[in-house]
């Protein structure tokens, strides 16, 4: 009724007006009522707008609050009853279940977070940037991004050539657990497995997180921050501080190669390493538990790199996804921004055509499509059979060639392609620096024949990728090959792989001489992960990005893994399985040349299964890159390897995906590599 | 303004609606009954306010609600469009930005130790109605917690009664990294400026560390339970190491002062019960050690905390929830509550003053005898504060106006005794007491668990203790034993109070004496500086006159402070609170003797003449309301925002010497305070 009234006066009063006076003759009962209308429109027509508007405020704020303080009020439980009178009885979290078992907080736990999830903040910025003092750039809620984009990208770019700060600008990590436990309210990162280990006894002394700046090369951590010492005064302390007890290393996705440069640069004598003599990992490190590690670097960091257009590595633009590409030229921002993070490009594949594969050949080969695959696990994991008969039937797709332009390219046979070398092509000079805004991206100075050249050769390979991006982006790639390296080394005793550049490359390096340490590879499967992209020229012109993954190329087999210009294989929706899973297989498999020591290796797989309904949240079983840190399978190996259990005492090996591993198996023995 | 003129609309159009009701309705009215006009129309005039009363009354709020709501969020806007540097106040140049001006850089490394209280505690076990506060704050930050679940908090924050560690099934943790304490609650900062200021001219993370720690634990157990202390070793080694062996400036506040110097000896001590740095650890890392608002000698303020929960800074619970204090409806009986809290807090004994009465004065004679009370020296700095000149002779000038407070009498019950010569006086024989101790009051009607240590006294007990004279610094400890002997058991296993004849005594290399100044010696270092800085000018809690509490309820705290009491104009005696010169919270006799008299040049307490400076800061509260707390404060903790004492530590840690910033600076009559306080050096 109320309302009603209230709307009323909304009417045009122009009309309104004279209708009523019409009324008003005829109509001699509802007189009184009319009257009283008329004078609610004479005396209010003003304010009438101003005032419903603030009226309907009124309400929804009065019913905002009631919901506010009615949810308060609630007990904390409530939620978790809803979601069982649902979905059933929850499981234990592996922390209360452990913790009935009798599993007690024992080996001190290093984290070390991945590229992106951890929080950066401002130390000293320019003028645009005040009052954001030792608030979070990255990470937290992004607030800043929206408020004052530009300035934004101002702070998070490093110097394009020494890859460090650029001047006047200090931006450095966060430290302390909170660093990377939610990446963004509500996201969780380490958070589960923080809050799980503490059920079972664990608390800040007993836990660190080694947070780095992630947009750095790694030696530059150390030249910088200090990182490195830092992690290992702090190893050193909390092993010394826990009675002796080695500490658990748990490294996340690009955390993973971080800490196999500490592990290389802690034994390297002084100026270069921290000269912590040749037993250091040995005496200090029990085990170190990778997960979703991508030990061989993946193909999104390639796309990223080329066009700014993987999924993930580009984390920014979803948080930004309203501005992208309309005017602000945000993908070039992007790009300008992400190409002076060294930290890229130490995901860029590694080991050359000999592990992902050359024109014809890859090791994913016979990897049946994840539709399939994925119906497989769904409704039975036995059936194992399946995928082996599947393999003739589907189309070969040619997972080795990691860029190429157009699809009729992808699939042609090798012997088809007419390729021009590119690499000494003329690049043109570009006359749109001037048009361009301020955006800079290295693309400008290649022009029209330099692009031309880069489509007309048509296939790239992981090895002449790095070609390309090196012509693409000559500065970058500069800078990143100081830090750096992606080959296979023949020989390793090779006194040149002293250099810190190779550290972060497991086949390029040895591990410690730590037979006790164990190593663990925990990884998601089942969800359709990056592969090889299929490109196209940009339509538009000057002042974009030439290239563009070419979306049109869509296999509409329901069987095929190319969707909109993506080859996919399996893995955990970032890291393909070879990249996180081959180290652990064979590569450091026995007493091998990379292994010298013989520290065991152990596989551990999770397959993905999709949070059941909308109130699991990320899922509990999740397989994918981030989600997989609250799975609780996982969390329980983890809890586990802390508490003290060893590899062979937690089962040894869960493989989910045992036919394919054993394709890889076979395929890397093709790999004509010196084991 | 469009705010209020909309407002005033709103007000507006309501009366006009009702005049043009008003003649209408006569009109038809007068048709039918002329001479029910007046009934009728009061008929209608109920009738039209009843309709509009229904929507006016949700309606109208609703309303309203709308109108604030849209200020707000204008207001709001507004505020965030408008530039960060507001035209019409201009914000004095931060000395961060002064001195990165004059070249200044960062040089040293920073340990920043935090003091009491003002540490953030995280809950990382609780019981179960606790539930969702895993690695929440209980303590600092928003404290929204105190007013959902107060009982809960008081339960996580309280230790266990006999060892003075965790209770089992609950661990509260030291929040660790800046954020520990830099805010202690949104808004209200204590590390946050002086860590701005150091970042202006070059200090980060990786140079920059703060030694949070617990601090409800006593200064060994936090080492024995968290390994605070080997944390706080081993980043000042990587500090040094990493930032190309330049020494640690270390700036501590408040208890953090003690904290550290227990460090100080820890580190040099043999393993098992020491860092086993070695004898040079000290003069290897450390550069200087920047105390701000020390209590080397204790406040007296841990005295009537411990004995009656009442001092007003320290149990600053109370003034987080003030409406439901002593409410005797609710029952609630908050300072029962928290004095059962606070006496599990190792740490707050470790406040208790130290030196007994040879510092703090005797029944008769007190150090700060003839200091000019405060009242008078107010209303002196409301005039003039400009001319330092006369600074020094206005102190001098009320010398005689009054005779002199007897500050030595810690705590007194009633005034009388206050005012009576020493021979008048009972002696006091403390051991009497712990004779009569034994018989327990077992007074069934209280029942139920015991909260304080006082239910388990006997009212006569209490009454003789009221009935005694006054107790001074040394007696206040015996008192204090007598009415908490489980806390004082527990706490002389970790503390002393007194002041050492022979340092080379073996019994002094037990931690208990390290963070006690007069029974410690300081490291051989000559090289490193100690600075004593802190605010003058404020009235600071001396001693207390004391009551029987009235109420004879049940779990009563059977004290408390005799607030009627005041003393004249010009008297420091004001309800029932001896003042006198300090920051607050620390009198200046505690925060600068040390540095004044104990520790210059070489003395027993300083065998290796290491070099004091003692800088005060006269306090001057903030001009405007937008000055927030002060850039000139001297107060305990407003004074980590003082613009003085900020440029000082930035230099010290840019690596000027005690001597370039300008060696003493003095406001009080410290050093003839120090002076007479007969203590063999």
């Amino acid at each position: 009724m109320a309302s009603i009234r209230r709307r009323k006066p909304v009417e045009p009063s122009n009309t309104s007006v004279q209708k009523e006076e019409e009324e008003d003759e005829e109509e001699e009962d509802h007189s009184k009522n009319e009257h009283r209308r008329k004078s609610d429109k004479k005396s209010k027509p003003k304010w009438s707008c101003v005032d419903n508007c603030c009226w309907m405020v009124g309400y929804i704020c009065v019913t905002w609050w009631t919901l506010l303080f009615l949810y308060n009020v609630m007990p904390a439980s409530l939620p978790l009853y809803v979601t069982e009178v649902i979905t059933g009885p929850l499981p234990d979290s592996p922390g209360v279940k452990l913790r009935k078992e009798g599993l007690k907080a024992k080996h001190p736990v290093v984290f070390v977070p991945g590229i992106v999830t951890a929080g950066l903040e401002l130390w000293e910025g320019h003028q645009c940037a005040d009052g954001l003092f030792r608030k979070r750039l990255w990470g937290g809620t992004f607030g800043e991004v929206y408020k004052r984009p530009l300035c934004w990208v101002e702070h998070m770019s490093l110097d394009n050539e020494t890859g460090l700060d650029p001047p006047g600008i200090r931006v450095r990590p966060v430290c302390g657990l909170v660093a990377a436990d939610y990446f963004a309210p509500g996201y969780f990162v380490w958070a589960v497995l923080i809050a799980n280990l503490a059920r079972i006894g664990y608390e800040e002394k007993t836990m660190y997180m080694a947070s780095y700046d992630w947009r750095l090369s790694f030696q530059n951590t150390e030249v910088r921050d200090q990182t490195l010492s830092r992690i290992k005064s702090n190893i050193e302390l909390m092993v010394e501080a826990n009675g002796g007890n080695k500490a658990v290393i748990i490294p996340h996705s690009m955390g993973v190669l971080y800490f196999l440069h500490f592990m290389k640069w802690v034994e390297a004598p002084a100026p270069m390493g921290a000269g912590g003599g040749p037993d250091w990992c040995a005496k200090h490190i029990k085990a170190v538990v990778n997960i979703g590690g991508p030990f061989l670097g993946v193909p999104k960091a390639v796309a990223g790199l080329f066009s700014a257009e993987a999924r993930d590595i580009a984390v920014a633009r979803a948080i930004a996804p309203g501005v992208l590409n309309n005017g602000f030229q945000t993908l070039q921002h992007m790009m300008r921004m992400s190409r002076t993070w060294d930290s890229t490009m130490s995901m860029i594949p590694k080991g050359g055509d000999t592990i992902w594969g050359d024109l014809d050949w890859s090791p994913e080969e016979g990897y049946s499509p994840m539709k399939r695959k994925q119906r497989n696990t769904d409704t039975q994991k036995a059936s194992q059979d399946d995928p082996e008969t599947e393999i003739s039937q589907t189309k070969r797709a040619n997972y080795g060639r990691i860029i190429s332009f157009g699809r009729d390219v992808a699939e042609a046979l090798s012997s088809d392609i007419e390729r021009i070398d590119f690499r000494d092509a003329v690049k043109g000079q570009s006359v749109a620096n001037t048009s361009c805004r301020d955006v800079w991206t290295e693309y400008h100075d290649m022009g029209y024949g330099g692009i031309k050249a880069v489509a007309e050769y048509k296939v790239y390979t992981a090895e002449s990728m790095i070609d390309l991006l090196r012509f693409v982006a000559p500065k970058m790639m500069e800078r990143g090959s100081a830090h750096f390296s992606y080959g296979i080394a023949d020989y390793l005793d090779d006194p040149k792989y002293q250099h810190y550049k190779y550290w972060s490359n497991p086949l390029e390096t040895k591990l410690p001489n730590a037979p006790e340490m164990e190593i663990f590879s925990l990884y998601g499967v089942g969800v359709p992960t990056e592969r090889a992209y299929v490109y196209k020229l940009s339509p538009s012109a000057e002042c974009t990005i030439p290239f563009q993954i070419d979306t049109s190329a869509d296999e509409h087999d329901e069987d095929s893994c190319l969707k909109g210009g993506v080859y996919s294989v399996d893995g955990d929706e970032t890291v393909p399985v070879l990249s996180s899973g081959f180290m652990c297989a064979k590569g450091w498999r026995g007493k091998t040349r990379f292994n010298p020591s013989g520290s065991r290796t152990y596989i551990r797989e999770y397959a993905h299964s999709p949070p059941a309904n909308f109130l699991e949240g990320r899922g509990t079983q999740s397989g994918a890159h981030v989600d997989i840190m609250g799975n609780f399978a996982l969390i329980e190996d983890v809890m586990r390897v802390a508490a003290g259990a060893t590899g062979e005492e937690l089962g040894g090996e869960i493989k989910f995906i045992q036919i394919y591993l054993s394709g890889l198996r076979r395929s890397t023995y093709n790999c004509d590599c010196k084991w | 303004m469009a705010s209020i003129l909309r407002f005033r609309k709103l007000c507006y159009v309501e009366p006009v609606k009702f005049q043009f009701f008003q003649p209408q309705n006569f009109d038809k009215k007068e048709e039918t009954v002329a001479t029910k006009a007046k009934t009728s129309l009061e008929n209608n005039e109920k009738r039209n306010k009843r309709q509009p009363k229904e929507r006016s009354c949700v309606n109208s709020c609703c309303c309203v609600i709308g109108y604030m709501c849209t200020t707000w969020w204008l207001l709001l806007v507004l505020y965030h469009c408008l530039p960060a540097a507001f035209p019409g106040f201009q914000v004095p140049e931060s000395p961060g930005t002064r001195l990165k001006r004059e070249g200044l850089r960062a040089l040293h490394p920073v340990v920043l130790v935090p003091g009491i209280v003002t540490g953030g505690l995280e809950l990382w076990e609780g019981k179960p109605c606790a539930e969702g506060l895993f690695r929440k704050r209980l303590w600092g930050g928003s404290f929204t917690e105190v007013l959902k679940r107060p009982l809960c908090l008081l339960e996580h924050l309280a230790l266990h009664n006999e060892t003075g560690l965790d209770p089992p099934g609950i661990r509260l943790r030291a929040v660790s990294g800046l954020v520990a304490a830099d805010y202690f609650a949104p808004g209200y900062f204590v590390w946050a400026v002086l860590i701005e200021n150091l970042a202006k001219i070059g200090y980060e993370g990786k140079n920059m560390h703060m030694a949070a720690y617990d601090w409800r634990l006593s200064f060994q157990n936090t080492e024995i339970r968290d390994q605070t202390l080997s944390r706080l070793k081993s980043q000042i080694e990587l500090m040094y190491v990493t930032n190309g062996y330049k020494k640690v400036v270390v700036v501590p506040h408040s208890m953090g002062v003690i904290y550290f110097l227990h460090f100080l000896k820890w580190v040099e001590t043999p393993p098992p019960m020491g860092g086993g740095g070695g004898p040079g650890w000290c003069a290897k890392h450390i550069k200087s050690i920047m105390n701000i608002g020390p209590v080397f000698l204790g406040v007296p303020k841990a005295v009537s905390n411990l004995f009656s929960a009442e001092a007003k800074d320290m149990a600053s619970i109370r003034a987080m929830d003030p409406g439901v204090l002593d409410s005797e409806i609710l029952r609630l009986q908050a300072l029962e509550h928290v004095m059962r809290v606070t006496r599990t807090w190792d740490s707050i004994a470790s406040l208790l003053p130290k030196g007994g009465e040879t510092v703090w004065g005797n029944l008769d004679w007190s150090p700060e005898e003839g200091y000019a009370c405060d009242l008078s020296k107010k209303r002196y700095l409301q005039a003039s504060a400009g001319d330092k000149d006369t600074n020094g002779s206005d102190v001098k000038m009320d010398f005689h106006v009054k005779e002199s407070n007897k500050y030595g009498r810690i705590i007194s019950f009633g005034k009388e005794t206050l005012q009576l010569p020493s021979s008048q006086l009972p002696s006091v024989d403390t051991k009497e007491f712990l004779g009569t101790r034994t018989n327990r009051n077992t007074n069934s009607s209280c029942g139920g668990e015991v909260w304080t240590e006082y239910d388990e006294m006997c009212r006569e007990t209490i009454r003789k203790i009221a009935e005694n004279k006054p107790y001074t610094a040394r007696t206040a400890l015996d008192l204090l034993r007598f009415v908490a002997p489980k806390m004082m058991q527990r706490v002389d296993s970790h503390l002393s109070y007194g002041i050492a004849d022979n340092l080379d005594d073996p019994k002094y290399t037990r931690y208990k004496h390290w963070s006690n100044p007069l029974e410690t010696k300081l490291p051989d270092a000559p090289d490193i500086e100690i600075y004593c800085s802190y605010g003058v000018g404020i009235p600071t809690e001396r001693s207390y006159v004391y009551k029987l509490s009235p109420n004879d309820r049940c779990k009563s705290i059977p004290f408390r402070i005799d607030s009627s009491v005041d003393g004249d104009e010009d008297s420091c005696l004001s309800g029932g609170v001896h003042l006198t010169d300090g920051d607050e919270t620390v009198p200046v006799i505690s925060a600068g003797f040390m540095c004044a008299k104990g520790w210059r040049g070489r003395t027993r307490f300083n065998p290796s003449g290491i070099a004091t400076f003692i800088r005060e800061y006269r306090h001057k509260p903030p001009a405007s309301l937008l000055e927030g707390r002060g850039l000139e404060s001297g107060a305990h903790v407003d004074i980590m925002g003082n613009f003085a004492l900020i440029e000082d530590v930035l230099r010290v840690a840019a690596g000027a010497t005690g001597a370039e910033i300008g060696g003493d600076r003095v406001h009080s009559d410290i050093f003839r305070m120090s002076d007479r306080i007969n203590l063999r050096l």
